[in-house]
């Protein structure tokens, strides 16, 4: 019966999808075209003679006998040590998500759960400091931080990703909570559970959907953090962002431009496979927000 | 729920949020009071073999000793807000009283490193987010009616500009406009001016961000218009055909109505994200024609010799302000509603 409100004149479905492509080129052709040119040299990624030569890379094939080199890979991983800050990236992601998820689902279920009015001040407050740009967050810490001398550990900076990342994650989670059928857990307490044993025994093996979601969001945030992980860490605990951000500093001279072209290509591997997987969770977590709310 | 055992579920989630987010923001009230210590000079004399010198050198050791003491510096109350790197209203008073026109008024003003930075801020939330959402609602509109085949690979590559960092995203395309890289060669040639460079004129690198801007967020609208589109009442869009409605007139008179309740959350998120503004500045180097309030902040805290703390959470306090007439609108109409269902 819908095929008859979807019937479209040919015109219309040529115009369609020379506009899909079209968008498909902005989104993706930035990224396929940086990562082919992380494998160059910068006299063809950047070249002065003809955009083509970072497609065939005449320049490389003169300087390393191949189109193809590893040299940006090599430069930045093993001689700017990109490797520490793509293990620091993973320890500070990992606890971030792990800590942020447990705090998360033990707020988002009293509040989805507690019908005082206290829950909806708790929610607005949480808006209000979702708002809250985390550079002014990160002007309060540095001081109070400097003195208490723990400024530039990889734990501070996991809590204070894991604080700035409770508010969306309480909300999501509560949202979702909201949900599940609040028989669930009440049957269960009516059997003689406390409020913990119903939340351990009932809940959390119907909640794994929802958190695998909002965990997704947490390892976004932490992972693509700038603001907090780039003023809160020593240069030796850096991440990657940051990390890429004072390669930009001392990249003047010739070739060292993609060093940090191919650490910007070793940031966003990850993220592609990330999508790869998740891209259902992906969208229903962007969605989820704006259904309920 | 009864409250005990609510405190014991939250309390920990609370604990974070207050220690990390409600107190930094006090953290930064007290310290937008405070400004530097004066350094304390010390005047020596040297004297060598052809005379005297007098030389004034900063006591290393007594201004450690001070800031050990007071770390904050020294109590300035409101100065820094009024000062000519803040709300600078001796400026501004200058500059009404002894400019002729309104164009000498904006340039003048624009010259002040506040306002120059709220100016840019509030231009690339109020431009980019109507823009987002056009088109995301365009690209929503059209992938909807594409074969379903086609849908899966779309909204993959759709999704890399939004996931991927801000930083990163944004250095991808400065390479790319760069006047080596392959737009920037290419807009020269297209026309026809070699010296065409994105990066040298303030509009440009306006436009250049709000363009950013528009690429980064545009998926986000697409996809949230999109699961909505797959609700959209399939009896009203025909009895709307039936009625003799045509293809322009359903969406205008049955989509767009029916998606409006989403267009007002993507505006939020949108609103809250573009007022944030910061890592493109950084990625396309343009800090020299567009700055951002969180920019500043962030440049205070790099000063080269010692943070200034208390000119950059003077800067946090006036955001934070502008954050919160932003979401004023929000909070009441929450507000109502949570009324209306209790």
């Amino acid at each position: 019966m819908s095929n008859l409100a979807n019937k479209k004149p040919p015109s219309l479905v040529a115009l369609s999808t020379v506009f899909v492509l079209f968008w498909l080129v902005v989104a993706a052709f930035p990224f396929l075209w940086t990562m082919w040119g992380s494998f160059k040299v910068e006299g063809d990624f950047f070249s002065r003679a003809d955009w083509m030569n970072a497609i065939t890379g005449p320049v490389t094939e003169r300087q390393h006998g191949g189109p193809f080199t590893l040299d940006g890979y090599r430069g930045a991983w093993i001689e700017q040590e990109f490797w520490r800050a793509v293990l620091n990236t993973g320890i500070v992601v990992f606890f971030t998500v792990v800590i942020s998820l447990t705090l998360g689902t033990l707020g988002g279920y009293a509040l989805a759960r507690s019908g005082f009015k206290y829950t909806f001040w708790l929610l607005m407050a949480a808006l209000v400091f979702r708002a809250m740009p985390h550079v002014t967050l990160v002007s309060g810490y540095l001081l109070p931080f400097f003195q208490m001398n723990i400024w530039g550990y990889l734990p501070t900076t996991i809590i204070v990703l894991v604080a700035i990342n409770q508010p969306f994650t309480l909300w999501m989670l509560h949202s979702f909570f909201l949900s599940i059928p609040k028989d669930l857990d009440e049957a269960a307490m009516v059997d003689g559970c406390t409020r913990f044993q119903a939340f351990r025994l009932a809940i959390i093996p119907v909640m794994w959907p929802g958190v695998v979601t909002t965990g997704l969001f947490s390892f976004l945030l932490a992972y693509n953090d700038f603001t907090v992980t780039s003023m809160l860490l020593t240069q030796e605990n850096a991440t990657m962002i940051p990390k890429i951000n004072s390669f930009l500093g001392s990249t003047q001279e010739e070739g060292k431009v993609m060093y940090a072209v191919a650490a910007v290509v070793s940031a966003i591997v990850p993220l592609f496979v990330l999508i790869l997987f998740f891209q259902r969770q992906i969208v229903s977590g962007l969605t989820a927000g704006a259904v309920k709310g | 729920m009864p409250h005990k055992t609510f405190m014991a579920f939250i309390w920990p989630s609370l604990l974070a949020m207050v220690l990390f987010i409600a107190l930094p923001i006090l953290s930064v009230g007290y310290q937008s009071l405070f400004i530097e210590h004066k350094q304390i000079l010390i005047e020596a004399e040297t004297c060598g073999p052809f005379g005297c010198n007098k030389e004034v050198t900063v006591d290393v050791e007594a201004m450690a000793d001070l800031r050990a003491e007071q770390p904050a510096g020294r109590f300035n109350g409101l100065g820094t807000y009024t000062n000519a790197s803040h709300l600078a209203f001796d400026e501004i008073g200058e500059i009404f009283a002894t400019s002729e026109n309104f164009g000498e008024i904006r340039n003048r003003i624009m010259n002040l490193p506040f306002y120059k930075a709220l100016i840019f801020t509030l231009a690339y939330t109020f431009i980019v987010t109507p823009l987002v959402i056009i088109l995301g609602f365009i690209i929503a509109v059209v992938v909807n009616s594409i074969p379903k085949l086609l849908k899966g690979p779309v909204i993959f590559f759709s999704l890399l500009p939004m996931l991927v960092t801000p930083l990163v995203g944004s250095l991808v395309l400065f390479w790319m406009i760069d006047s080596r890289g392959i737009i920037g060669a290419g807009l020269q040639a297209l026309f026809g001016d070699p010296t065409l460079s994105l990066k040298a004129s303030p509009t440009l690198t306006w436009i250049t961000l709000f363009v950013y801007g528009v690429w980064h967020s545009a998926p986000f609208a697409f996809v949230v218009f999109y699961a909505g589109l797959q609700t959209v009442p399939q009896d009203t869009l025909e009895s709307a055909m039936v009625d003799g409605a045509s293809r322009w007139e359903r969406v205008r008179f049955v989509t767009i109505p029916y998606l409006m309740p989403l267009a007002t959350f993507i505006a939020l998120m949108q609103l809250m994200d573009n007022f944030r503004i910061f890592e493109p500045i950084i990625g396309f180097s343009a800090a020299a024609s567009a700055t951002s309030l969180s920019y500043l902040i962030y440049n205070d805290l790099r000063a080269a010799e010692s943070p200034l703390f208390g000119s950059a959470a003077a800067t946090s306090m006036l955001t934070i302000v502008g954050v919160i007439i932003l979401l004023l609108p929000v909070l009441r109409r929450n507000w109502r509603e949570f009324n209306r269902k209790t």
